[in-house]
């Protein structure tokens, strides 16, 4: 929308500093280009088609309204929050720690060890990763199949039982993407001026109390920019429920989350007007959390 | 009203050429887009305006090309079979779920396609009965009873096969198998311990609780499948699925005819001989192995879970087959029905005589349904040809052929074929609940209340009585 006027912009500024300008572009157009061809061009679509009806006639909030009364709909969100409550703890103690405990390693052979072992699950494209967890919970084939029979599961339908999902979904969620925050968490552990260490070890700080008082305030900007991705990814939940729905043959996570239920309006209802409504919903509520998490952190604040 | 706007949907087909255009100008083409949003909601109904009418509909123009069909992996030797014996058609086999167990992948593919105007497949295998209810109103399948293919060819299809197929007197599928469900048991067991095969479902509720307390760990049953409610349920004539026109059903299931059918089944699931795994889990076939006494379940369960490496494997001379029990004091005998697949013949084809030709051939030569085909031809002529080599094949300790021939024409009729899936709804209402201890009669209210969710949301007018 705003491309015009920066176009103009580069124009008139172009005679003072022709060289770095130009090469700036380059570098920035193949990303926009592609960020106004699948970022923009189909939130607009969405967007359109959310206050639209199936005669392309303008249709106020009536999609939002008609979404929000079917009969998977609240159900849907309260399974998309407690995950999101689960997740997001989970993410945020166990990033923060695991990182802090990597950061403390003193061999170094063993830190980069562990490091790459953290990284291993992330690159694992996402639904394969959710496959080996279809492994993982079948008693009948799982490596884990003591350790479930432990816990009294002797079969994938007890396993998956609906009050379980959740915590399932935030370990599987958790096991593919936390290993690349807490090497993202590492690398700004490392970016910690040593002096300013040193000098709470010479005034008499443990372990503990460093991690408590310096590294862990001097992190916080990363830990909101991690758990606003996180939100945003943690909403769209799918892939997981999806992919469980599919393996237990629809005895689990069929309409589990608010993306199924869009997918369902668009797919097997015939109604891409709810399916964009509850969409754009989403993308509003990250918009929003996005916004409040960096206002009271003042996360573009130089420090 | 519904109807009206699924009508107008389906037959919706943006131009594509114009979204590609669009994706590749940047930053600029914003502004287009929007126009482009409107301009493609205008050209509603053009997907076959090219068309000519004939046979009943309006068809692209013909070309020659590869025939894509797409099959389960049951079906891949039929597929195989026609390539083999069509040397001439080039067919491009793709495999797919089948869209098995309400999964709903043909829908959500087709309506892609009728979005971006092309990829349609040209014939379709699907195990769901149920697809004409949405290919018709959304124009995806071609009528064949309007020229496409002879009545004399359809009139070999066994009496009511094409039933689920038919819409307003128009055929729109070919049905493959037919799925009545029938007692498959083990004959020599039986013979060993004494027992009679029960006639009626109070026998054999008896004889399933003395095998519980004589024999604990052999089963009578199973119910731990999607389509546990299309064994047990619809034999007994529980009113659950009364489609009774396009967007109208009844769904009464706290009724006598469904009461007493869960309370058989919760209590010989309490008394250990009513297994609630699902007969394709490898549970199953790890604890159940020759230990399966009874088994109601369709005709394809013979090759499918007794006959099949990758099922119980069960030896030869010990199955046979009885007609499945009655409810005493029922007017005339019942029995459910579970799937039996349908071949679906794109009405956007561009190869139409092709794609007629692999239809009626996989369903109705007996180089496929004779032959090669697990369960029991739809096509007449193919299913007499399928029992005499059954016979032949001498698996079975007795003749199947009476008891599966008397059941084709058994299967209730009070049980039909809507757009939300049966079997997605009781797998996520009915089986959680099992798995945690709760009884389905305690289940069935809401049951009843899912299926009138479900029904409603696919545009159903839903009575209870």
């Amino acid at each position: 929308m705003s491309s015009a006027p920066i176009t103009g912009a580069a124009g008139t500024r172009r005679r003072r500093a022709p060289r770095p300008l130009r090469a700036g572009h380059v570098f920035v157009a193949g990303y926009v280009i592609l960020l106004v061809a699948f970022g923009i061009i189909p939130t607009a679509y969405g967007i359109y088609f959310a206050f639209t009806n199936a005669g392309n006639r303008f249709a106020g909030l009536s999609n939002f309204m008609a979404a929000a009364r079917d009969f998977r709909y609240l159900p849907a969100v309260e399974h998309v929050g407690l995950y999101l409550v689960i997740w997001l703890i989970a993410l945020v103690v166990f990033v923060t720690g695991l990182a802090l405990v990597l950061h403390q390693l003193p061999a170094r052979r063993t830190g980069r060890t562990v490091r790459f072992l953290y990284y291993i699950p992330g690159a694992l494209a996402g639904a394969a990763s959710v496959m080996v967890w279809l492994f993982m919970l079948d008693p009948t084939v799982s490596p884990a199949a003591p350790f479930l029979r432990l816990l009294g599961y002797g079969t994938f339908s007890q396993v998956i039982q609906p009050g379980h999902l959740a915590i399932l979904f935030a370990m599987i969620a958790f096991w593919t993407g936390a290993g690349g925050w807490i090497v993202v968490m590492y690398g700004a552990l490392n970016n910690i001026p040593l002096d300013v260490i040193e000098a709470a070890r010479i005034d008499g700080a443990g372990g503990w109390q460093i991690a408590q008082r310096i590294q862990i305030p001097m992190l916080r900007k990363w830990i909101v920019y991690m758990v606003i991705l996180a939100f945003a990814v943690g909403t769209q939940l799918f892939v997981e429920p999806q992919l469980i729905s599919e393996a237990s043959l629809g005895v689990a996570g069929r309409d589990y989350s608010l993306n199924q239920l869009s997918y369902d309006f668009a797919f097997q209802n015939n109604n891409v007007n709810y399916a964009a409504a509850i969409s754009v919903e989403l993308l509003v509520i990250c918009l929003v959390v996005a916004a409040v998490f960096v206002t009271r952190s003042r996360f573009f604040d130089a420090d | 009203m519904a109807l009206v706007i699924r009508a107008v949907r389906g037959r919706r087909h943006p131009r594509p050429s114009l979204t590609r255009a669009v994706l590749a100008v940047s930053a600029a083409a914003l502004v287009a887009t929007t126009a482009g949003c409107g301009s493609s909601g205008s050209s509603s109904g053009s997907g076959n305006s090219s068309g000519a009418m004939r046979d009943g509909f309006s068809q692209a123009p013909q070309s020659s090309g590869p025939l894509t069909v797409w099959v389960d992996s049951t079906r891949v030797p039929a597929a195989q079979a026609y390539a083999k014996a069509h040397p001439n058609v080039k067919v491009n086999i793709v495999t797919y779920d089948g869209d098995a167990n309400g999964s709903n992948t043909l829908q959500t593919k087709v309506e892609l396609y009728d979005r971006t105007g092309s990829g349609w497949p040209d014939v379709v295998f699907s195990a769901e009965n149920n697809e004409a209810s949405w290919t018709v109103p959304a124009g995806f399948t071609a009528p064949l009873n309007e020229g496409l293919i002879p009545s004399s060819t359809l009139d070999n299809f066994a009496t009511g096969a094409l039933d689920p197929c038919t819409v307003d007197g128009k055929v729109y599928c070919l049905r493959n198998d037919l799925a009545m469900v029938v007692l498959w048991y083990n004959a020599k067991l039986m013979k060993q311990w004494g027992y009679q095969v029960p006639t009626t479902w109070p026998q054999y509720e008896q004889l399933g609780e003395e095998v519980a307390k004589q024999h604990p760990g052999y089963i009578v049953g199973n119910a731990g499948d999607t389509f546990t409610p299309e064994i047990y349920m619809w034999a007994s004539q529980c009113q659950a699925n009364n489609i009774t026109s396009i967007r109208a059903v009844t769904v009464n299931v706290t009724s006598p005819e469904c009461t007493r059918m869960a309370s058989l089944l919760d209590t010989l699931i309490k008394a250990g001989s009513m297994s609630t795994l699902s007969v394709f889990s490898t549970a199953f076939d790890k604890n159940e192995k020759g230990k399966v006494l009874m088994l109601p379940g369709p005709a394809w369960f013979g090759g499918a879970v007794f006959d099949s490496s990758s099922g119980l494997n069960t030896p030869k001379g010990q199955i046979a087959v009885a007609a499945v029990p009655q409810w005493p004091g029922s007017a005339a005998p019942s029995t459910g029905n579970v799937g039996g697949g349908l071949w679906l013949v794109s009405a956007h084809s561009t190869h139409l005589t092709e794609a007629v030709d692999f239809a009626t051939w996989v369903t109705g030569n007996n180089v496929y349904q004779a032959e090669l085909a697990p369960g029991y031809p739809a096509y007449a002529p193919a299913a007499s040809a399928w029992l005499t080599n059954q016979a032949k094949s001498g698996y079975y300790t007795d003749n199947i052929a009476p008891v599966l021939q008397q059941a084709a024409g058994q299967v209730w009729s009070g049980w039909g074929y809507g757009t939300f899936s049966q079997e997605a709804i009781w797998a996520s209402t009915i089986d959680p609940g099992l798995t945690a201890g709760k009884t389905i009669v305690s289940m069935l209210p809401a049951w009843q209340s899912a299926i009138t969710d479900h029904a409603q949301a696919d545009g159903y007018q839903v009575s209870s009585h």
